[in-house]
């Protein structure tokens, strides 16, 4: 493999068919820069983890692959997010149809106030599902683990379900409309140890069918879940600023054994961050 | 020996029984605050169900206004508040969740939205005699464009007549669906309008509240699996923030029932004895009707009919609060 050392110090493998190309991205907030010219490739069928600092931009990284930014009025993209090879910011695309196809699971579990059947089915309905919506339902929730314990209590609120059921309610949820990607904002950083090892035993089933992106605070959790790591953290000649740049991206494997920044290294050992 | 009590360190003079008492005094000045609206409410009530509890009686409900007092009841008020508010609600309910909407999920944030949100928050505190005065020139006189010889009148040969009779009638399969009388002069429309006007600020207050209570995680979530900022607000924020509209829009209806001044402005008759062919008639409310009865020379009119229609206003107005209230309590989201 071999490696691009880019003119701000930053590392990155190429991947083969890469589900997402994201080219030269920069995100502002209020004019003010949250990202800067971040590159990467996320692998088909993998799960990807953004780990690095807080404040660094990891979730605004995610948020700009559905463009969950535009709902921000102060949030403004410049370069490009190609999702199969299209770029997701051009002007003739419609971010409700990228969405769609690109799920996103968030830090606190946010269940609609409805009952669990209806927060499964509701993406679907959104999307004008046409085939069997019981069945449907029924294959989310396996999927998300769910199945066993809520298939006789469709009827209740997901309100009532403790907080790592709600999380993979959630994951239902997503996976109802058939995205091909699921990005998950610190899945489990809100949950309990038995419910973070429900939740990521859950995402390596679930790599199978589905491209995963992870956004995570917790290294130990990126080492276990990922196939893929990228390195994020603020850039050093313009600290004052806090702009996150992307450091390094590898193998998890690789990053973790074998960093090729000092940064990454000094990270990854809890040097800082 | 020394107790937890006794002071230790004689760096400090604590006076604790001296705080305690400022305490004690403090608690009782704002338990009698809060007990001074209590009972001055109990006192007004009492008076008011004592000297009109005995005529509440069926012909306050039956019969229109008398010269004997003993005849006189207040049917054509009660018909006429009723009408009224139904008008109001027609007009402001859907205007106003509408502007709630709006300035809740979909204004951008700049002058603009900013100079609307003043301006609806100064609107709340109009004093209502000047809606009354606003009404009356808008719909009731409609600027004189449609007074009887008018130059767009003779031109456009536009049928004004008072009342309920005349006006354009349109016809769908031959059943008169539609009727509008040009100005809206003395009628129960006009009224309802400007009651709407009235109390819209007030709606679209307190509906933004509700809606700005949705989490705005349901939102997200909701975006995040496609959903169209319409179906957003369809599916998700509109059934969530609903008991919370619903109870905005009530307690506002309430204040128009009992409001009397825009109404008097607008020249709502204080004699009526008939009930309304259309809502283009002319009309009295209950507030009208009461402050007519206490204008009355004789005590029977002035206390005793007066207090038995505030009796029946007053019925009304805590029922529709309390079904307010029901309504936040029972259906309201509890995450």
């Amino acid at each position: 493999m071999t490696m691009q050392v880019q003119a701000h110090q930053q590392a990155a493998i190429p991947i083969e068919d890469p589900v997402f190309s994201i080219r030269d991205l920069i995100v502002y907030y209020n004019n003010r820069m949250a990202i800067d010219k971040i590159s990467l490739d996320i692998p088909r069928n993998k799960i990807t983890a953004f780990i690095g600092p807080s404040g660094c931009g990891k979730s605004t990284l995610l948020r700009s692959m559905n463009r969950m930014n535009d709902l921000n009025p102060e949030a403004r993209t410049e370069g490009q997010v190609l999702f199969n090879g299209k770029n997701i910011y051009e002007e003739n695309t419609n971010p409700v149809m990228i969405r769609r196809n690109v799920g996103m699971v968030f830090q606190k579990p946010n269940p609609l106030p409805k009952s669990i059947y209806n927060n499964v089915a509701f993406g679907a309905r959104l999307n004008h599902y046409q085939g069997d919506l019981d069945e449907l339902v029924m294959r989310s929730l396996k999927q998300a683990a769910l199945w066993d314990e809520v298939k006789d209590k469709l009827n209740k609120s997901g309100l009532e379900l403790s907080g790592g059921q709600q999380q993979r309610l959630c994951i239902a949820r997503a996976l109802a409309t058939e995205p091909e990607v699921l990005l998950m904002d610190e899945p489990a950083s809100a949950l309990d140890p038995i419910a973070t090892m429900h939740i990521e035993n859950l995402m390596e089933q679930l790599k199978e069918q589905y491209t995963i992106v992870i956004v995570t605070h917790n290294m130990s959790q990126a080492s276990r879940v990922s196939d893929y790591t990228a390195f994020l953290s603020l850039e050093k000649e313009r600290i004052d600023e806090r702009i996150g740049v992307l450091v390094e991206f590898n193998t998890t494997v690789g990053l973790f054994t074998n960093p090729l920044m000092e940064e990454t290294a000094d990270y990854v050992a809890g040097k800082f961050g | 020996m020394s107790t937890a009590t006794e002071t230790i360190n004689s760096n400090f003079k604590e006076r604790l029984g001296l705080r305690q008492w400022i305490g004690r005094i403090f608690f009782v000045i704002i338990l009698m605050a809060t007990l001074f609206g209590l009972i001055m409410l109990a006192f007004l009530l009492a008076d008011i169900v004592i000297k009109g509890h005995e005529w509440v009686r069926p012909e306050l409900f039956t019969n229109f206004h008398s010269r004997k007092p003993e005849e006189a009841g207040m049917k054509s008020a009660i018909v006429g508040s009723a009408i009224v508010l139904a008008v109001t609600g027609a007009f402001c309910i859907p205007v106003g969740i509408g502007a709630a909407i709006y300035l809740e999920e979909y204004a951008p944030k700049n002058w603009l939205t900013n100079f609307i949100n003043i301006n609806i928050n100064n609107l709340a505190g109009v004093p209502s005699i000047v809606y009354g005065m606003l009404g009356l020139v808008v719909f009731g006189r409609m600027y004189g464009i449609f007074s009887p010889g008018s130059w767009f009148v003779t031109t456009f040969n536009i049928p004004v007549n008072p009342g309920a009779v005349g006006g354009w009638i349109f016809n769908l399969f031959g059943i008169p669906w539609l009727e509008i009388h040009l100005p809206f002069g003395r009628s129960m429309v006009a009224g309802g309008l400007t009651m709407g006007l009235l109390i819209l600020p007030i709606i679209i207050i307190s509906a933004r509240e509700a809606i700005r209570a949705v989490p705005n995680s349901i939102r997200l979530g909701a975006f995040a699996l496609g959903a169209t900022r319409w179906q957003v607000v369809n599916t998700n924020v509109l059934p969530i923030a609903a008991p919370g509209i619903l109870t905005g829009i009530i307690l506002a209806l309430s204040r128009a029932i009992g409001e009397t001044a825009p109404l008097l402005i607008m020249g709502a008759f204080s004699y009526v004895p008939f009930l309304p062919d259309s809502i283009w008639d002319q009309f009295t409310a209950m507030p009208i009707q009461i402050y007519n009865w206490i204008s009355f020379p004789q005590a029977d009119f002035r206390i005793h009919l007066a207090a038995a229609g505030i009796m029946v206003l007053l019925a009304v107005l805590l029922s529709m609060n309390a079904v307010a209230t029901f309504l936040r309590n029972r259906f309201e989201t509890r995450w």
